[in-house]
């Protein structure tokens, strides 16, 4: 299996260099193979991988490649751990991704640049492959600012077009920031572990815990500062929106299924260090539920269609964080792979939708598409009822654990539950007032515009995530309803020591409080549908009304409370600002003059204010010549006294 | 006669060869140069393979030069400086044949220049011995006084004389203090030396140290540049050719950080850790204030020159950690900013040739016009900017690493700069490369031709490579960096004040040991 299993990142690697070098030549059809073909590969691997975590002895495997980066005490090498949490995450990765490297074949068919987008996107499976598989913190910083890069390469695909290339930079250079928490965490982590590699790393934590108080707690909220960039979580959200500029697979792949997980997959692994320091674990918790509400609220008024699904994975992300900080690790992980089925078909609904109206994104311009596009219709309903929480599809199961284990769990609150499950309600209004707006209703469509049901590579992955929507929670299903938890199970051994340290007991409440719990979730996701039914089906005109009425906090929401805004003036501007200011008044007037000053003070010295015609360049070199003569000459005349 | 004293005498004799050789055949004159200084580069390879790691100074020659004075000439190479040649002398060839179409006038002239400044900045790494570097250190200045004031661009003559004139303000000090040690060595008396290696043991007076640290300092932090010495850095950049820009980037920078490490802190330890604070903060500053400059250039060349004021600052702040890590990473800095900046230099120039401006206002969505360039370019970029998988990240990570371990704070503040490289990199490549095609003209640039790309490949190689597997050239380095601290740590760096002095390590075992009243090892661990 060791063998095998540094391939798993190589495939797409390979499959980046050969489209990237011949991809032109060898045209699209060839570059679109290539890139599945190689994706296949590595989830052909990663199965395996799974059975062997599954057989292994200590439940992990380690691979070694090579020293990278030696010197000194410091030392990082190249190497991966398999365990049941990187095991889940790289079949979810390469699953997902095959599924959307096909379904690019039919949307990008058109496209001149496929090989470099294939190309691109191998490059991505690659680095998050990296990020998941890392067995040292320096690793994963190779794959999470690689996923980075990827991320801004593909949001600004179409690079004409100015707002994709700037929405792509914004993208990065927001990660950024995160990145500088993400490795100022490092620097305190090998400042006082002596190691970045991820085991050696928790043995010791509980130690360097006792002994030196505070520091823990530094690095989780250091680390949590990175994961608010990757996973677009308060306050570093800001560039997830804009991110849709991309083609609609991007999206769906790395801004929704895999890459924005990567800070709830870190804190994950780096349960052991956040469990010690408890306090950056309720950070994560009042985060993610804030996130998971204030971006719900705006989720409500978009009337792009991408729009609407990236606050909802804004959203989303802020359930696994909850889950997360009240320490139900594995239900966030959950979360994260049933939200990776779900978001990822939404997304691919979204864009057959927009691939069938010619790229129009604007909900006011779509309606009655039902009839047109049943296939696309019928997955992204199930998607929706998915993320609804309707049982007993994926979405449930895990919004369910994790709403229960927010109340339940002794780090969590009743408030905690509270939002939640207000989120809950928003979520399924703001879902199905988009499928109501995109699918029912009359045709809003241009009328030269004619809607078509998308091609059988477009199709076929909608269909089988559909299927993955339906039945992918089941495999948690809860033991009060009867089922084993086995995904639970299988994680345990990886959270065993954050179990262990947070003393997290199970049984205090009572079946009955959870079963009503989970009526309670139940029923407002329904009402929230319902809801949706009647404002969008039966009196259309009422959103309208209710849009007057509260104009203000209409406008509030629909400009996202202007945050983006307010980053601009308040950091993004000034920088600009006073950099122009120091620039001219400053380094040119002050510093520059300074040293001008000096020069032309010499100058006029050296030449005894005899005025020269002789042009600037020769009256220089005469000036300089005089002057390192005189200052040679003293020199000379010093040491040589002093000699005496 | 050792294989140093080819590496620093062949280029000064062909170009010589050259100014003499009869032919005006531009193919001529630019196939000899070629040939000399690609020839330059196969020998300086033997080096490579067989200098053995932590040997201290080797393939040393000594020859009595001016024994009166205790003058000699004395080379050596070390781990210090061991990549710093290689650079310079790949670096040449690159310079030599990224000019062929650039130059149109003075062409003997001009690449003899670029042989004349190889002898010198060669020399100025192989010296050891304090006098002959100085001359070296001096040499250097008159060719590339001529490549930016003969061929550079329309402010040249401005810009070539703030470039000399600074560097002899520093240098001059520096004379003096180099004349003030030769005299405590014994002086004129017969036992006075200018060998590095015995000034290193002078146990010079700590009040003595101290000026002369600042004189020594101040030649070597103009040279860097470090802040507020930095501003005839644009000039100068702005207004070489773009292989000048090339060869002054790439290494006669270097020659500043190298400088600290050769001669000014291990000669004079203490005057050292009286400055320390003075240069960590204009290190930090020099990070910061260089990025945000960068961020507002309208010129390519001089938003690049900036961004060396950035780096370099990240370059001494590994030197002022004092520690293995930050010492390694920013020796490995240097030659990672030789290689991104050398290339982006290289780049600019090219598409100079092509549309003659340097505003970054007259290009956008070139992209699509010229790929190969774009992406090139962009490589190079993401490698300035410290992207792990390339070699700016090994570089970066260990200075900012070791940093942290020496001052968390200056060391935090300093990661900003990381951040900021991101904004003003991704700006500049946003407004060059993406979006729409706006100037009609733009529309019929045509991409690299192979000579270009052939001048690039070494660089995107050696990118990738040092971002990849790194130990070949931290192997070559470590160990001598490790005797150097040996030496220069003499004396404890404890002036740090309380807010940033970090709590020397203890492992966690002994602290609870000792909190549980046991002494360490007998079993306090968990």
């Amino acid at each position: 299996m060791n063998t095998l299993l540094w391939t798993l990142p190589l495939w797409p690697l390979v499959g980046f260099l050969l489209n990237g070098f011949f991809g032109r030549r060898w045209g699209k059809r060839t570059a679109g193979l290539v890139a599945c073909a190689s994706v296949f590969l590595s989830f052909a691997v990663s199965l395996f991988a799974f059975a062997a975590v599954r057989s292994a002895d200590t439940g992990r495997l380690t691979v070694t490649l090579f020293d990278w980066i030696v010197t000194g005490n410091f030392h990082a090498s190249v190497s991966f751990l398999l365990d049941p949490l990187s095991a889940v995450m790289i079949l979810v990765v390469t699953g997902v991704s095959f599924l959307i490297h096909v379904y690019s074949l039919g949307y990008m068919g058109h496209d001149p640049d496929q090989p470099r987008y294939f190309s691109f996107l191998n490059l991505f499976v690659f680095f998050m492959l990296m990020l998941v598989l890392a067995d040292n913190f320096l690793v994963m910083y190779i794959g999470w600012e690689g996923v980075g890069l990827c991320s801004y390469l593909l949001i600004g695909f179409w690079f004409r077009r100015l707002s994709a290339v700037r929405a792509g930079m914004k993208a990065f250079v927001v990660n950024r920031i995160g990145d500088f928490g993400f490795s100022l965490a490092i620097f305190l982590i090998f400042w006082h572990f002596n190691t970045v590699n991820f085991l050696e790393v928790f043995e010791r934590a509980p130690s360097v815990a006792a002994a030196y108080s505070g520091t823990l707690t530094a690095i989780g909220l250091l680390l949590l500062l990175g994961a608010t960039g990757k996973s677009a979580q308060i306050p570093l959200y800001v560039w997830l929106p804009d991110a849709m500029e991309g083609p609609t697979p991007v999206s769906a792949l790395i801004h929704a299924a895999t890459m924005v997980t990567a800070g709830v997959y870190m804190i994950a692994r780096c349960s052991t260090l956040f469990a010690l320091a408890p306090v950056t674990l309720l950070v994560v918790a009042i985060i993610g539920a804030a996130t998971a509400l204030f971006a719900a609220s705006m989720a409500l008024v978009q009337n792009d269609i991408k729009k609407v699904l990236a606050y909802s994975t804004i959203s989303q992300l802020g359930y696994m964080f909850l889950a997360l900080g009240v320490g139900a690790f594995a239900a966030g992980i959950f979360h994260l792979m049933t939200h990776a089925f779900f978001k990822a078909l939404l997304f691919l609904g979204a864009g057959s939708v927009i691939h069938a109206l010619s790229n129009e994104q604007d909900l006011r311009k779509m309606g009655g598409l039902k009839k047109s596009m049943p296939v696309t219709y019928w997955t992204f309903l199930i998607a929706a009822l998915a993320i609804a929480g309707v049982p007993p599809l994926a979405g449930f199961v895990s919004k369910d654990e994790i709403l229960w284990r927010s109340f339940s769990s002794p780090l969590g609150h009743w408030t905690f539950w509270l939002v939640g499950t207000i989120t809950a309600a928003l979520t399924a209004f703001y879902m199905f007032r988009l499928v109501f707006l995109a699918f029912h209703g009359e045709s809003r469509v241009a009328h030269d515009v004619h809607p078509h049901e998308s091609p059988a590579s477009m199709a076929q992955p909608l269909i089988a995530l559909a299927v993955l929507s339906v039945i992918g929670g089941w495999i948690g299903w809860p033991r009060t309803l009867g089922g084993g938890a086995w995904f639970e199970h299988f994680l345990r051994p990886v959270f065993e020591h954050a179990d262990q340290t947070l003393a997290l007991s199970a049984g205090e409440h009572s079946a009955g409080l959870e079963y009503g719990l989970m009526a309670v979730s139940i029923i407002v996701g329904l009402l929230g549908i319902l809801l949706a039914y009647q404002w969008y089906i039966k009196s259309p005109e009422r959103p309208e009304r209710w849009k007057a009425r509260f104009a203000g906090l209409y406008n509030l929401v629909l400009n996202k409370y202007w945050v983006d805004e307010l980053y601009d003036t308040v950091i993004v501007r000034p920088i600009v600002g006073l950099g122009r200011v120091v620039y001219r008044g400053f380094d040119l007037a002050v510093i520059d003059g300074a040293a001008n000053g000096i020069a032309g003070l010499m100058q006029s010295l050296a030449a005894g204010g005899v005025k020269t015609s002789t042009g600037r360049f020769r009256f220089g070199a005469a000036t300089f010549a005089v002057g390192c003569a005189v200052a040679l000459g003293w020199v000379l005349v010093t040491v040589m006294g002093a000699a005496r | 006669m050792g294989i140093l004293s080819v590496l620093i005498f062949f280029p000064v004799l062909c170009g010589v060869a050259l100014l003499v050789w009869p032919g005006e055949r531009h193919a001529q004159i630019r196939g000899f140069a070629t040939v000399a200084s690609a020839v330059e580069f196969i020998v300086s390879l033997w080096l490579w393979f067989g200098f053995v790691p932590g040997g201290g100074f080797q393939f040393v020659e000594s020859l009595d030069w001016i024994s009166r004075y205790g003058i000699g000439y004395r080379v050596g190479v070390d781990g210090i400086s061991l990549l710093l040649v290689l650079l310079t002398t790949l670096l040449t060839v690159i310079a030599v044949v990224s000019s062929y179409s650039a130059i149109q006038t003075g062409r003997k002239g001009y690449y003899a220049s670029l042989l004349f400044l190889e002898t010198g900045v060669i020399g100025a790494f192989l010296a050891t011995d304090v006098f002959l570097f100085y001359v070296f250190w001096e040499v250097m200045l008159i060719p590339m006084y001529f490549l930016i004031g003969v061929w550079g661009g329309q402010r040249r003559i401005y810009a070539t004389v703030k470039f000399v004139l600074y560097t002899m303000a520093g240098s001059l000090l520096m004379l003096v203090a180099i004349l003030w040690t030769y005299q405590y060595s014994g002086g004129f008396s017969g036992h006075g030396t200018f060998n590095l290696l015995d000034w290193y043991g002078l146990g010079i007076p700590a009040s003595a140290q101290r000026w002369l640290f600042a004189a020594f300092a101040l030649a070597f932090a103009i040279k860097v540049p470090m802040f507020p010495f930095h501003t005839w850095l644009p000039d100068a950049h702005v207004e070489a050719p773009a292989a000048g820009s090339v060869m002054l980037a790439g290494v006669l920078l270097k020659l500043g950080a190298y400088g600290f490490l050769r001669f000014a802190i291990p000669l004079f330890p203490q005057g050292f850790e009286y400055f320390a604070d003075t240069l960590w903060i204009l290190s930090v500053i020099g990070i910061v204030y260089g990025a945000i400059m960068t961020l507002i250039q309208e010129d390519i060349k001089s938003l690049i020159a900036y961004s060396s004021v950035s780096h370099l600052g990240f370059v001494m702040l590994g030197i002022m950690a004092l520690n293995l890590v930050g010492a390694t990473g920013s020796l490995l800095q240097q030659i990672n900013h030789g290689i991104s900046t050398g290339a982006l230099f290289l780049l600019v120039g090219m598409i100079y040739e092509r549309r003659h401006t340097r505003k970054i206002a007259d290009y956008g969505g070139i992209f699509a016009v010229v790929p190969v360039f774009s992406i090139a370019f962009l490589i190079v970029a993401l490698s300035s900017i410290g992207l792990p998988g390339t070699n700016g990240f090994v570089g970066e990570f260990l200075i900012l690493l070791g940093a942290f371990n020496a001052r968390p704070i200056f060391a935090t503040i300093s990661t900003v700069g990381v951040i900021l490289a991101a904004g003003y990199m991704l700006w500049l490549v946003r407004r060059v490369f993406f979006g729409p095609v706006v100037h009609a003209v733009n529309e019929t640039i045509r991409d690299l031709t192979r000579r270009e790309l052939a001048t690039l490949i070494p660089l995107l190689a050696l990118i990738f490579w040092i971002g990849i597997y790194p130990r070949p050239f931290l192997d070559r380095i470590g160990p001598d960096l490790e005797s150097w601290l040996k030496r220069v740590r003499t004396v404890e760096m404890i002036k740090a004040p309380a807010w940033d002095r970090p709590t020397p390590f203890v492992p966690p075992e002994a602290v609870l040991s000792r909190a549980a009243g046991k002494t360490p090892g007998d079993g306090g661990t968990p």
